[in-house]
């Protein structure tokens, strides 16, 4: 590990608790754009500076800069929306950005395609929402997902409540974003910073990204294990007796870098609800003061544990905590997809879950998504839940409103998933192009073209209602979770994909890659024999990552070893 | 040379000049003299022509990269090190930011490029990829070179971009310093090796060379130009590309003609002359309409020429005059166009001649012509001129225009405007006739520490481009200040990226913008979040003119010049009733003082003009 801190972490000390040059970027009226360095800050504040990528050559010989725009995230923990926030996002889609909604892999919104001059009207107006968008991204804790579970009303609601402390409590403190985006008054000028501290973070903030993320067994819709900090739910006697505590997930891999590569968080432990914060905090502080500051390659919690030891952090936390952790509390998931259609509650109520492609809500066609659920939000009283596979669930409908509620879904074309094919069903894909900066081959805009490919050869072997989940990323990134499909396509190139295999059905092993950098002929190639023998040879009930092992057509992933270079 | 007397040649120019001639043939030192002597009578004529900058390339070392990721770009830099550690002073840059011009004089060059996407150049070398495996690259003969190929050979275009780059360098004439690198995903093995060999060839070459060997242009330069607006000359089209986005309601083009071997030559604020030919479509309506054919021979004027080519070529028939009105009126006894022609009707004349192209008064108004008649009532067709948007000392012997394409609808079928249809359409084999239209009003002040003021929206930024140009290239030390407006920010900036980069390397100081089309969302109160819908009000650049009034009329008063081109119907008139309140207003003086003021400076020519 080497000691030079990077220049990342330069920028954030000189960035005067995120300000930077951002406002004066704004203001520059001769380009779409704002300064290099402004653009990591402008993360911390929820937003990502992009341009169509579909446009860029076009535009070079047009000797026209690249179509800049600017990407929201906003900050919605739990995923949970109420109907007069969804109009107010619905308008901000029509009027400032793409004319779509954006469900994303952490359940909560993107916008895409802001222009710059309108970026502030738009975060201004999420804000009178009642919502925010800062630390959505950045070197923070990021958006707090948990468990969209909508029948374990009680357990839901508890968890909901501590994903919302906790995302409340570990935001970022800096008057930066109100100063710069809702014209809140100056805490500081050019000046070094008055009063003005962030008490958890410090002025440099975290290495890296932090995400946490909450599960209630037997649903692990969240994929706890590839969280930094995972949460599971321990439910006894439908009372939250607390959690047990998960580190260390993370999928985020570089191609060819044997140094980087996906890892399910290790269970180090029991806390009680009165000691989760405690612990949730004692865990970022220490990955705060030990994670790698050099290298943002191997920033994330996941290295900094494989580096110095999972029992010397146990250790260091215990020390700092005062206390030592209770050991692990059992607990049993069953899969990591939605369930689709209505469900009835513990409390009686109905909940409804609409299955929504790559998590994209416009108006295509017959597909009058964006539209429908404008309609919904009008007349729904209850709330709604976005989920971590980019659906959407319409929660808390009264018995006698079903039917109201049903023919909006019918007349906009949202009951698609009634006649859908399992793995469509299961199917999710990162947004990649024309958006993603770092996408190097196509995902969400491939997903179309590629399901019915699969359907056909899986219908050829009866396998059409067979749940196998398919996750697709444009890059390594793994922003689908990847490394957690039953079938993942990674993207390498325009055209070209990793093919990996053998992950199970409830996000607790990782696939492996099965056949490298091939293009689409390839890949049907590689699965049609596989599927011949799943049809004929699965025991009922097992899953297709399970079986590939089970077969032998895979072996079970060597327990990953730590490369030497991350070892101190 | 020794008994000659030699004016202000410092001792070092001298033995550069020495030193140079040494190694020229008898053949190639006759050439020199007459090109000198060229060169000089030009100087004397008036500014200073295209030396290409020599520099110290001879003994230059360097270094360009291509990179996507980051891999080529570390590698270079690597390199460079190990140049530098070798004694070989070597200059590290990106592909993008490297001058292509330069490329002519270069001695040694070492170049590192990754391939993308599906073998294609990375986004920063994707220009100079173009440019060396385009047609107007130059031989490269004193070339010395090496090239390091980055790549991933599970991709079926492996090192395809690097591989290219090194087989055409050859081609051009230049000589390997070491074969080919190709680097797998294991990089920095591969580049030791080739960046050992490659340093190690050209330690060697640099200690035998002489004086370095000149590339010979290919053909003399005469010492003044055969052509002219009655000869002009077959400009071979280099470039002819759309400059505002896919979604711009109106089509403008940069458009790059060569001059090479014309002998012409152009000062920035010239015009160049364009002889179009007419839209064969809108010929063959004329044919239709008229019922006539096209093929019949007609004579007129003593010259026989089949119709067709008459219309196409020799006659105007996009631009309608009253001549051609009273012929149509009594070639078809139409008496209310005769009476159009009255002075009482001249408001419904003009709204004629501003709406209707001849095609639609042939349509409404038919009559039966005789060719030769028809041919008698209209004017021979006229060139149009072009600002000429390009500086010679930065592009050398090629012409560059900004051509806003008339291409519109009315009366229910397609219009077009004749040059600027035929500039369009100009494919990059083809050739234009043009010639040189010097515009003595519109010129640079002498003295390059004068500031600048340039108002130019839409195609009317055109002569500002060479004046930037100039003043960059000339190391002018005044202030540039460029006033740019159009439709829209997203679509219709033009040479967005070419300000830009102005701005960032000081030859441009201030460029204030209006896009008449963009609503002022950023001014409306944050809390609107309709903004758009209520916000419709048009900014135009005489707005931004009383804006920055106070600085404006500070420039004015430290003696800086004042440039207006564009649209002669409204913007002119408007930017100069804005001039004369900003006068005004920031001189304390009385309207008409502020005019005669700007009177003054016009007669100074430090208010010069050029609309249309
Ligand atoms: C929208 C979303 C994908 C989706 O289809 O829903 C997404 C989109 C992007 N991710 Fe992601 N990530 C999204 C969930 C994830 C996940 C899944 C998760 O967290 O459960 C991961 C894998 C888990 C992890 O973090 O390891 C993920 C790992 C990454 C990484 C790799 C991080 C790493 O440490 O390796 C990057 C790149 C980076 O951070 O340098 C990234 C970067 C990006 C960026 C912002 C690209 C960029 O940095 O310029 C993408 C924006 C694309 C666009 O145009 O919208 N995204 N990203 C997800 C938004 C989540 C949210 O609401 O906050
Ligand atoms: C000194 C000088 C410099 C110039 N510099 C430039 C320059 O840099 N860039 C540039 O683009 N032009 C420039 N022009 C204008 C240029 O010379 C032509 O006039 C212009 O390109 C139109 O010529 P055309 O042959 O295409 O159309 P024409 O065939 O000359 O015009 C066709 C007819 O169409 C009609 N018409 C034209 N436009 C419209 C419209 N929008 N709506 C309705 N009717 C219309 C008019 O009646 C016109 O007579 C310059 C002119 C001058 C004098
Ligand atoms: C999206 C993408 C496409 C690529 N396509 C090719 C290719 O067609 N041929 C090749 O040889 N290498 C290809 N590569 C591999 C790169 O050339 C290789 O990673 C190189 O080291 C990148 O160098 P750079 O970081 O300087 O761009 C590709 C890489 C990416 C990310
Ligand atoms: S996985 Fe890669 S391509 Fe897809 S959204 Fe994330 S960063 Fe972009």
């Amino acid at each position: 590990m080497t000691t030079k801190l990077s220049h990342f972490e330069h920028l954030k000390a000189a960035s005067r608790f995120l300000r930077g040059g951002i406002a004066e970027g704004l203001a520059d009226p001769v380009t779409g754009a704002i300064g290099d360095d402004d653009t990591k800050l402008l993360k911390f504040h929820g937003s990502y500076q992009q341009d169509d990528r579909d446009l860029r050559e076009e535009r070079r010989k047009q000797k026209l800069e690249p179509a800049y725009a600017f990407m929201l995230r906003a900050r919605l923990p739990g995923g949970v929306v109420t109907p007069a926030q969804w109009l107010v996002f619905d308008r901000i889609a029509r009027e400032h950005a793409n004319g779509s909604l954006r469900i994303t892999t952490r359940q909560t919104f993107q916008w895409h395609g802001i222009i710059k001059r309108k970026l502030k009207p738009t975060i201004a107006a999420i804000h009178d929402a009642l919502a925010t968008t800062i630390a959505a991204c950045g070197d923070v804790v990021r958006n707090v997902v948990s468990t969209a579970n909508p029948v374990e009303s009680a357990a839901h609601a508890e968890a909901y409540a501590w994903a919302t402390r906790l995302s409340a409590e570990l935001a970022p403190k800096t008057r930066a974003y109100h100063e710069i985006w809702l014209d809140g008054e100056k805490l500081h000028g050019d000046a070094h910073p008055v009063e003005e501290h962030e008490p958890l973070y410090g002025a440099t903030y975290l290495p890296r990204k932090f995400k946490i993320g909450l599960a209630i067994p037997p649903l692990n819709d969240v994929d706890v294990f590839a969280q930094d900090l995972g949460l599971i739910a321990i439910v006894e006697q439908g009372v939250l007796s607390g959690f047990n505590i998960a580190v260390g997930g993370g999928m985020g891999v570089t191609h060819d870098d044997a140094s980087t590569y996906p890892r399910l968080a290790s269970v180090i432990g029991f806390a009680t609800p009165e000691q989760l914060f405690h612990v949730a905090e004692a865990v970022i502080g220490v990955q705060r003061d030990w994670g790698d500051r050099a290298e943002r390659q191997h920033a994330r919690l996941k290295y900094t544990l494989d580096r110095r030891g999972l029992d010397v952090f146990k250790a260091e936390l215990e020390s700092r905590l005062g206390f030592a952790l209770a050991t692990p509390r059992e607990y049993r998931f069953a899969h990591n997809g939605d369930r689709y259609g209505w469900v009835e509650g513990r409390d009686g109520n109905w909940h409804l879950t609409l299955h929504i492609e790559s998590g994209r809500l416009a108006d295509v066609g017959e597909r009058r998504w964006l539209s429908g659920l404008r309609e919904l939000a009008k007349v729904h009283t209850g709330d709604f839940r976005l989920t971590c596979n980019q659906n959407v669930i319409v929660a808390n409908v009264a018995t006698a409103e079903r039917e109201r509620i049903d023919a909006i879904v019918r007349e906009h074309g949202l009951d698609a998933y009634r006649k859908q094919s399992a793995i469509r069903r299961h199917a999710i894909a990162c947004v990649a192009l024309p958006t993603c900066g770092l996408a190097m081959a196509e995902s969400e805009r491939y997903l179309p073209a590629l399901l019915p490919k699969l359907e056909t050869l899986l219908e050829r072997h009866d396998l059409a209602d067979a749940p196998i989940l398919l996750r697709l990323s444009g890059c390594p990134n793994g922003c689908s979770r990847p490394y957690l499909g039953e079938i993942a396509l990674v993207g390498r190139g325009p055209g070209r994909y990793d093919l990996r295999l053998g992950a199970d059905f409830s996000g607790q092993r990782l696939n492996q890659v099965y056949r490298e950098n091939v293009d689409e002929a390839a890949i049907l190639d590689a699965l049609d024999p596989l599927f011949v023998r799943y049809a004929t040879e699965r025991t009922d009930g097992e899953g297709f990552g399970d079986f590939l092992l089970r077969a032998g057509i895979l072996v079970p992933p060597p327990s990953r070893r730590i490369p030497a270079e991350l070892v101190a | 040379m020794s008994n000659l007397a030699t004016p202000d040649l410092d001792a070092e120019k001298l033995a550069r000049l020495t030193r140079e001639l040494e190694s020229l043939t008898a053949a190639q030192l006759y050439w020199v003299a007459a090109w000198s002597a060229a060169q000089a009578e030009q100087a004397q004529r008036s500014s200073p022509v295209v030396v290409a900058p020599a520099g110290r390339a001879a003994e230059r070392l360097t270094i360009l990269y291509g990179s996507q990721t980051g891999n080529a770009k570390r590698i270079a830099g690597q390199l460079a090190n190990r140049a530098e550690a070798a004694g070989l002073p070597a200059r590290l840059l990106r592909a993008d930011a490297y001058p292509q011009r330069e490329l002519a004089q270069e001695r040694h060059l070492l170049l590192v490029i990754s391939t993308q996407g599906d073998g294609e150049p990375p986004d920063d070398a994707r220009g100079l990829f173009e440019f060396i495996t385009g047609k107007r690259v130059p031989k490269l003969p004193a070339l010395q070179f090496a090239v390091l190929g980055l790549g991933d050979s599970s991709y079926p275009q492996f090192c395809t971009i690097g591989r290219q780059l090194d087989a055409r360098l050859a081609e051009l004439g230049a000589t390997r310093l070491s074969a080919f690198g190709e680097a797998d995903v294991e990089i920095e093995a591969v580049a030791a090796l080739w960046a050992e060999q490659a340093l190690a060839e050209l330690r060697e070459r640099l200690k035998q060379v002489g004086p370095p060997v000149r590339a010979t242009p290919l053909h003399a330069v005469p010492s003044r130009s055969t052509y002219s607006r009655e000869q002009p000359f077959a400009a071979p089209v280099l470039a002819n590309q759309r400059i505002v986005a896919r979604d711009s309601a109106r089509d403008v083009r940069h458009v790059e003609l060569s001059l090479e071997g014309s002998g012409l030559h152009y000062q920035p604020g010239d015009a160049l002359g364009v002889w179009p030919r007419n839209p064969s479509a809108l010929v063959e309506q004329w044919l239709e309409v008229l019922r006539l054919d096209g093929a019949q021979e007609v004579t007129c004027q003593g010259r026989t020429l089949p119709l067709r080519q008459w219309l196409g070529c020799e006659r105007e028939v996009t631009r309608l005059h009253r001549g051609f009105i009273a012929a149509l009126a009594a070639a078809g006894g139409h008496d209310e166009l005769a009476r159009l022609l009255q002075p009482e009707q001249s408001p419904q004349l003009a709204a004629v001649l501003a709406d209707d192209q001849p095609i639609d008064l042939l349509r409404r108004y038919p009559a039966t012509w005789q060719p030769e008649a028809l041919l008698a009532a209209l004017r021979p067709l006229a060139p149009r001129l072009y600002s000429i948007a390009s500086s010679a000392k930065a592009v050398g012997e090629e012409v560059h225009l900004t051509v806003a394409v008339v291409d519109y609808q009315a009366h229910g079928s397609a219009h077009w405007g004749t040059a600027s249809a035929f500039l369009a359409a100009a494919d990059e084999d083809g050739k234009v006739p043009v010639f040189i239209e010097p515009n003595e009003r519109f010129r640079l002040p002498a003295d390059g520490s004068r500031d600048i003021i340039m108002i130019g929206p839409g195609t009317g930024v055109a002569p500002f481009r060479a004046f930037v140009q100039e003043r960059r290239e000339s190391g002018a030390t005044g202030r540039n200040w460029l006033f740019f407006g159009n439709r829209h920010f997203a679509g219709d900036f033009l040479y967005q990226v070419e300000w830009q980069q102005a701005l960032k390397d000081g030859s441009l100081h201030r460029l204030d913008l209006a896009f008449s089309r963009d609503s002022a969302f950023s001014e409306s109160p944050h809390r609107d979040v309709r903004g758009v819908a209520r916000d419709s009000h048009k900014v135009y650049v005489q707005q931004r003119l009383r804006e920055q009034g106070a600085e404006l009329y500070e420039w004015l008063k430290g003696g800086a010049h004042l440039y207006v081109c564009g649209d002669s119907k409204y913007m002119a008139r408007d930017v100069h009733a804005a001039l004369v309140d900003v006068i005004a207003a920031h001189g304390n003086q009385l309207p008409d003082e502020a005019q005669s003021w700007l009177g003054e400076l016009l007669q100074q020519g430090r208010y010069a003009r050029d609309v249309y």
